[in-house]
């Protein structure tokens, strides 16, 4: 049906509505003006004014990742575009849906070095799952359903549209999303039945079996992880999550082994060496997982069911790969019933589940709780999870060792809980996406569990939460060094802590007061209790700073270029397991 | 180390700006070979451009290669000539080859036994259009190199599947 021409700009905006999209992420420039003229004109669309461009992603995909929705950034030209390059390149290594508009200037100014030019689609190409660069305002509205089709389809990821302003200007035609097809992207949900039957008859016939869950099952959806719970419970076997996939099995249930990889559980990683069968659901066999390669999981067959067929054996060969949505595949292997998917060997599976039992006894999660003086950061992260039980609560972090200690001791039980930055790992990652996580979910518990050197990288955003009064709570594990850096220092380079000190710390306290939120600082174990009580019962944005024992390191650990059983679970480890040469140049 | 195979891949892509950029980049962010890259638009109607890979690696990069590619947004079909059946692939190189008295026509009698054609010529030079195999052209090329060889120009591999099979 042929419309009436609306602007560019109109376009835009209505095609975001049409999309279904009720909150944008931005900071306005020169090139986008006519958008921010027609937001203006608008009540359908809720614009959040951040403080920086990297802020604008991070913040949608907080937004993407705890709603399931595809989070939208607006931005200019030139250094708009380029700062959002990070949080691009972040949603794409963990597969957040994000649309991303950039503003760009006039086409006949494009190749001529212009005022805030950048070669934008040149510069997103690598960092994006697609982008395209709008020269005619005809096209607008079908790129604009064809970004979020993009975003959202398949392996989710973020595109990138770039919008000159002369066609923000320009009048053109507007069609529906309903109108829009792509040509020829078409990602593969529906698993083959045959691979289906052959994975059933693998899992029922496994004596060690292990399920191996990631990302994929959150971005699958809630329907997706409670089939992967289903399958778990039925077939009676243990598993693991990576750190992307903390929630999609519930962490009370005692078929969880907890985190699996570098800073896993010694229970998951030593199961998942042993295991004869390895069921990976949505995850990616990342480095962080595996370990050293040749002596990962030797004396296992492996079922790999993945949305995107690039994942299948890309470092680690998979006996039967199974291509489509996770969450399709789990249904379609429960609808085989639990007389097929049952174990045969139900000897076998008991002693499995022994020397699991012995693994568990481990205890690897502890630490010295000895010292009265000290507040151990894994202490910290313990009390604020107990003392949110009650709580809608939502979780953020920073990068480094506290969100290793966030990922070990606070349980998820259910998905969409648990954002952060897992592939990129970005600093600064933490404290914007509570600003999205918040806007989403107003009325609930949001904590960005946050390393005092991280938060700096992205602190302008306290600006935006006081301008939106969100009740935001920063939890500081303030040790005073790039923790993660600092441990992988001690271990690998002799001890020479080069620049992992931050010798001049703001005070969080004053910082949180110019910003308009509630600053404190704790230094006290026996105080700590009261300082989160006083942070949750305050309705406004809160910084608590949270001194703890600066020379604390995050175990169990697999040294990098070391195998799953070659863990070291604490200081007494680590003299007697030196790295490797190999493992030196690893990162 | 496994093996390292030698394949030429066929990739059939929207004809859109950026998509060369986008292969390419593939490419070399991934640390994959590139051995010959050719490309041209073969469905106007349908705006479709044919992109011919000659690459080499391992075979689960192989794998990867193809993977990759199929994942690519504006890309419609990958397929791999080597390992799909028997195909045909062709190369075009022009020559050119500078020189007087024996070495010339010694030139023009080798450009006549490998079927190359003149289509260029001067009292002192000659430019050879040669289409064949990679192997083919590069054994004339060896040849014409003491016999004058100033330029070479070549398009690159283009293939294409025997019998019925499209593609």
């Amino acid at each position: 049906m042929p419309t009436e021409p609306l602007s560019g700009a109109d376009i835009v905006i209505k095609a975001l509505v049409d999309q279904g999209v009720d909150v944008v992420f931005g900071y306005p420039g020169g090139a986008v003006l006519p958008i921010y003229d027609s937001l203006f004109k608008q009540n359908a669309l809720r614009h959040i004014l951040v403080r920086q461009e990297g802020g604008a992603v991070h913040a949608a995909e907080g937004y993407a990742r705890s709603t399931g929705r595809v989070g939208v950034v607006l931005v200019t030209s030139g250094p708009g575009a380029t700062n959002a390059v990070t949080g691009l390149t972040d949603a794409l290594m963990d597969s957040v849906p994000i649309v991303c508009l950039t503003g760009q200037v006039p086409t006949h100014l494009i190749g001529n070095d212009a005022f805030q030019e950048a070669d934008t689609t040149g510069i997103t190409r690598p960092c994006t799952k697609h982008n395209y660069l709008v020269k005619d305002v005809r096209e607008l509205a079908r790129v604009l359903h064809e970004a979020f089709y993009v975003a959202k389809s398949g392996r989710p990821g973020p595109v990138v549209v770039d919008l000159p302003k002369d066609v923000l200007f320009a009048p053109g035609p507007y069609c529906g999303p309903e109108e829009v097809r792509h040509k020829s992207y078409r990602p593969q949900l529906r698993p083959d039945p045959a691979r289906i039957g052959e994975a059933v008859e693998m899992i029922a016939e496994a004596k060690r079996p292990l399920f191996y869950g990631g990302g994929g099952l959150i971005n699958s959806g809630p329907e997706a992880c409670r089939c992967f719970a289903e399958l778990v419970r039925l077939t009676d076997a243990p598993c693991t999550l990576t750190l992307m996939g903390l929630g999609a099995f519930p962490a009370a249930d005692p078929h969880f082994l907890g985190m699996v990889g570098m800073h896993g559980t010694y229970e998951a990683n030593l199961a998942m060496h042993d295991c004869d069968l390895m069921v990976a659901v949505g995850s990616r066999f990342d480095d962080r997982v595996t370990g050293r390669l040749n002596a990962f999981s030797p004396g296992s067959k492996k079922i790999h069911i993945d949305i995107d067929p690039s994942s299948i054996n890309k470092n680690v060969r998979v006996d039967l790969p199974i291509i489509g949505d996770v969450g399709e595949a789990l249904s379609a292997m429960l609808a085989a019933g639990p007389r097929s998917l049952r174990c045969s060997d139900t000897t076998a599976r008991a002693e499995w589940w022994r020397m699991i039992e012995i693994w568990r006894a481990r205890d690897c999660l502890r630490y010295d709780k000895s010292r009265r003086d000290l507040i151990k950061p894994q202490y910290a992260i313990e009390r604020l999870y107990a003392l949110t039980r009650e709580h809608d609560v939502y979780i953020t972090t920073e990068v480094g060792q506290h969100q290793m200690w966030a990922a070990q001791f606070f349980k998820f039980e259910e998905p969409n809980r648990w954002m952060t930055s897992g592939g990129l790992g970005t600093m600064g990652y933490g404290l914007p996406a509570a600003v999205g996580v918040q806007i989403a979910h107003p009325e609930a518990l949001v904590i960005d569990i946050a390393g005092e050197a991280s938060v700096l990288m992205n602190i302008q955003e306290m600006s935006t939460i006081a301008q939106y009064r969100l009740p935001v709570k920063v939890f500081i594990i303030n040790n005073q060094y790039m923790g993660m850096v600092r441990q992988w220092q001690e271990l690998l380079h002799g001890g020479r802590y080069s620049e992992s000190y931050t010798e001049a710390l703001p005070d969080f306290v004053k910082l949180a007061d110019a910003f308009g939120a509630v600053g404190r600082r704790v230094e006290d174990p026996a105080r700590l209790d009261d300082a989160i009580h006083e942070m949750l019962a305050i309705d406004r944005a809160v910084i608590l700073d949270v001194a703890v024992d600066p020379t604390e390191n995050c175990f169990p650990m697999i040294p990098s270029g070391a195998a799953h059983h070659e863990m070291l679970l604490g200081p007494e480890d680590e003299a007697k397991k030196p790295v490797s040469e190999e493992g030196m140049v690893l990162v | 180390m496994a093996d390292i195979e030698r394949h030429t891949i066929a990739v059939l892509v929207d004809n859109e700006p950026g998509i060369l950029a986008r292969v390419v980049g593939l490419f070399s962010g991934r640390g994959y070979n590139i051995e010959s890259l050719t490309v041209a638009e073969v469905d106007r109607r349908n705006s479709l451009s044919r992109v011919t890979i000659v690459t080499s690696g391992t075979p689960m990069i192989i794998e990867q290669i193809k993977a990759q590619l199929s994942r690519l947004v504006p890309v419609h079909r990958v397929h791999d000539l080597t390992d799909e059946g028997p195909f045909v692939e062709r190369e075009m190189a022009l020559i050119k080859v500078v020189g007087k008295g024996e070495v010339r026509i010694e030139s023009l009698r080798l450009a006549d036994i490998f079927r190359a054609r003149v289509v260029d010529s001067t009292t002192e030079s000659f430019v050879f259009e040669m289409t064949g195999s990679g192997e083919k052209l590069n054994a004339f090329i060896a040849l014409m190199e003491p016999l004058g060889l100033v330029e070479v120009s070549r398009t690159g591999t283009a293939a294409i599947s025997r019998g019925t099979a499209s593609f």
